[in-house]
């Protein structure tokens, strides 16, 4: 079986052989970056398909179907219309801000893919802080967010935008300590390590109860982070018409539109890494030889089925909330996170804690 | 005690009520091919489309198959219809003994200004006008709305005497 690993190190000496260190350096970055872009627009492209036909069957409908065939085409046909659309910005609006907000956004959400650990060996940027990056980082998104909804000069948009912000200050916190109860149980911040510490066994299986509250725990959080319903509050078409990227037209909005996308992915594959154990085939933590075999013919499975397949299964728990739930009001919103989801995962935290000290996880 | 028990009761409380509507959406799209109710509307307009019967489409007289219909031309409908979109033309016609009577000349119906408000069938004494459930009602010129709804040469079905009636 061909690994990825293979790949990489043969365009590296391939690189090497034509052209000095520095460049090769140099030429691999935009390489990865360029790959990593494409995999996810390809990703981005399934989840809005996706994402419309889960919304139609659950709502007794069949989503798109009249662009080729099973509406397939639907979403380029989409991407084809914003991009032939014009970009605009209302006239007194803050002009430079107001066409910096979508691509800082997008940006800011493409950065947190860096330490992702894609399949074995496979790190664009294999650092020991990687969850701390990531965690510091998905919390800038709002900056993007909140200097659309200032410079649009609307009041819709600013009062998006300042919902946007209360909600991801606030549910930073919940999905900040969920992420903590994963990294001490696996006990490293490392995503390749958190991944190696589930070779036999994922978290969500070997962490027992505090990690399947901290698993939900950290979907909640996160799917409030990403604003999508039933937290969809910055955008809240019926009160905002359409929140903070209510000015934006074309591919402007596009690209907000697709940061919503990323985000989510990127929320899915953190998740997968930290409880369901990113690329790691489904190993159970016993040592029957019956147990050994099944492990052994999960490895036949590809890695890259594996991890591609969670990212989906935990978008598509999203999706099913999304599509299951009425939208919260505000005050709904941040009670929820200060009364119940923050003290559920501190005390979690606790519990977690508890459990690794006494080493009863498995 | 309470207190925390209580909060304990509503999180969990909370949690079950949320997975009962998960699972009924779950089992929306997992059976979406049986409880689908979208006419694909377009495609199956002359194979599959069920429109209800109670579906509320065009205000019809009912003719039957000698061309009589059951209207007496009292104009009860006109009255109550709130969007004044039901003329009643009666004229005087005379009878082989020789009585004046007031028949019904046209019954025009302005679909364009009806609500499909049901009140004019209400409030017909007999039963002359009902409710169809016909909906692909648009067209190009707006005079086409006005409709006379007594198809030509149709007349008043007798009703049976007295007599007939008990024999
Ligand atoms: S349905 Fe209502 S609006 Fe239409 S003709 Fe009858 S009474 Fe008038
Ligand atoms: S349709 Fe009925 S209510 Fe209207 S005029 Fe005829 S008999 Fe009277």
């Amino acid at each position: 079986m061909i690994q990825f690993t293979d790949i990489t190190a043969w365009i590296h000496t391939l690189l090497l052989s034509v052209m000095s260190p520095t460049w090769t350096y140099v030429v691999e970055l935009i390489l990865s970056g360029v790959t990593a872009l494409v995999v996810l627009l390809v990703c981005v492209i399934i989840m809005v398909y996706m994402e419309r036909k889960v919304a139609g069957f659950m709502q007794l409908r069949w989503g798109p179907n009249r662009v080729g065939p099973y509406g397939l085409f639907q979403v380029i046909a989409d991407v084809i219309k914003l991009l032939l659309k014009e970009s605009f910005s209302p006239n007194r609006a803050d002009k430079i801000m107001f066409n910096i907000a979508p691509a800082l956004a997008l940006c800011v959400s493409l950065m947190a893919l860096a330490p992702i650990s894609w399949a074995p060996g496979l790190t664009m940027w294999d650092t020991n802080i990687g969850v701390l990056f990531i965690t510091a980082i998905s919390s800038m998104g709002v900056i993007g967010i909140m200097m659309a909804g200032w410079s649009s000069n609307n009041k819709y948009s600013l009062l998006g935008a300042m919902r946007s912000g209360a909600q991801i200050v606030s549910y930073e916190l919940s999905a900040g300590l969920s992420i903590v109860t994963a990294v001490a149980l696996a006990g490293t911040l490392s995503t390749n390590g958190i991944i190696a510490s589930q070779a036999n066994g994922w978290w969500i299986i070997k962490g027992q109860i505090p990690a399947i509250i901290a698993f939900l725990v950290y979907i909640i959080a996160s799917t409030a982070e990403c604003n999508r319903a039933p937290f969809d509050l910055a955008e809240a078409e019926s009160e905002l018409t359409a929140g903070y990227h209510t000015e934006y037209a074309g591919m402007q909005f596009g690209i907000f539109y697709l940061n919503e996308y990323i985000n989510m992915a990127v929320v899915a594959i953190i998740a997968s890494t930290l409880f369901l154990g990113g690329w790691m085939p489904f190993h159970l933590p016993f040592d029957y030889p019956i147990v050994q075999t099944f492990n052994h013919i999960m490895d036949f499975i590809p890695t890259w089925i594996w991890f591609f397949g969670k990212m989906f299964l935990v978008i598509f728990f999203m999706m099913w909330f999304r599509w299951t739930f009425p939208r919260l009001r505000i005050d709904q919103l941040l009670k929820l996170e200060w009364k119940y989801l923050l003290p559920i995962s501190i005390v979690n935290l606790l519990f977690a804690a508890l459990i690794i000290i006494l080493h009863w996880h498995l | 005690m309470r207190a925390l028990f209580n909060y304990i009761k509503e999180v969990v409380y909370a949690f079950v009520s949320l997975a009962k509507g998960l699972l009924l959406t779950l089992r929306y799209f997992v059976t979406i091919k049986k409880v689908n109710i979208t006419e694909e509307y377009p495609d199956n307009r002359t194979t599959t489309i069920s429109v209800k019967e109670r579906f509320y489409g065009e205000v019809v007289l009912t003719h039957d198959e000698n061309n009589e219909h059951k209207c007496t031309a009292c104009t009860l409908c006109q009255i109550a219809c709130p969007n004044n979109s039901i003329q009643i033309i009666s004229k005087q016609v005379e009878t082989e003994d020789g009585k004046k009577k007031r028949v019904l000349d046209k019954w025009i119906y302005h679909l364009d200004m009806c609500t499909f408000c049901y009140q004019c069938i209400d409030a017909c004494p007999q039963d002359a006008i009902e409710m169809k459930n016909s909906f692909e009602l648009s067209v190009y010129d707006r005079s086409k709305l006005v409709r006379q709804l007594n198809r030509p040469g149709s007349k008043l079905k007798e009703k049976p005497t007295v007599k007939e009636q008990q024999s």
